[in-house]
């Protein structure tokens, strides 16, 4: 379905999350941030910079990966992105919805 | 009412590996999902959140039929080191962390984990052999206290 981000329309699933990445720009990642009562900073985008960097070479995304990413720790990543990090912080990123249990 | 589920209190029972990987599978699931999660270790629970044991946990090879073991062979000396080793093979590829290094994101995720005062007396067993991300010894009381608010789930392993 279709959904208008940042004055643009844009494809996204039930869910919200975007169904093409070529669609999403830094203003569209804001919007959807500021759905989740999120104001991005600094740290947000080292954040979304390490799962695009993690999306574009296909390896999985885990809380685990975080752990050990060097960018974030754990405890920062959840205050970053309050309420399920891991979810929000894809949805912002326009990527899909991890599919992990971990 | 509200039928939404917001918080996941865990009472971890058994030391063996499965068991506490189900606990800490589904108590980070809830944090992850935005769920507030709790875990109270008791008896053999407590193993899991021992300094000296945390490395050596292992699956249960005897009277467990889903392991496809007959149970005099699961009894054999090193069976229950073999089939562990494996498993946590498997667990590796899965980028499933280590019993320690679990339990150090679940407290970073804001999970509390509690030890049971009777079973820690029991054990006899002081604070400092228990992990230092343990948030308190708590009675049983304590922890039905936490569990009283609307959405909270009580799940015994």
């Amino acid at each position: 379905m279709k959904k208008v981000i940042a004055n643009k329309e844009i494809d996204v699933n039930e869910e919200g999350y975007l169904v093409d990445f070529k669609q999403w720009d830094r203003e569209v990642g804001e919007c959807l941030a500021g759905d989740c009562d999120i104001v991005l900073t600094e740290r947000h985008w080292d954040v979304i910079e390490y799962i695009h960097d993690k999306h574009n070479k296909e390896e999985a995304l885990s809380i685990r990966g975080i752990k050990k990413s060097g960018v974030i720790d754990v405890k920062e990543f959840y205050s970053l992105f309050p309420g399920g990090p891991l979810k929000k912080a894809t949805l912002i990123a326009g990527i899909p919805k991890p599919k992990s249990c971990i | 009412m509200s039928t939404k589920v917001k918080k996941m209190l865990f009472i971890l029972s058994k030391g063996t590996i499965e068991n506490a990987y189900a606990a800490f599978v589904m108590a980070n699931g809830a944090r992850m999902e935005g769920i507030e999660s709790e875990i109270f270790f008791t008896f053999f629970g407590l193993e899991t959140i021992q300094k000296k044991k945390i490395d050596h946990l292992h699956v249960a090879t005897v009277g467990n039929p889903a392991m496809h073991i007959p149970t005099m062979l699961g009894g054999l000396p090193g069976m229950e080191a073999l089939a562990t080793k494996m498993m946590k093979k498997e667990m590796e590829k899965l980028d499933m962390p280590p019993i320690g290094e679990f339990l150090e994101i679940l407290s970073d995720s804001g999970c509390k984990l509690w030890g049971c005062k009777l079973a820690v007396d029991m054990f006899h067993l002081k604070r400092e052999d228990l992990i230092d991300q343990l948030d308190g010894i708590l009675t049983i009381g304590d922890f039905y206290s936490r569990a009283d608010e609307e959405g909270c789930q009580l799940l015994f392993i």
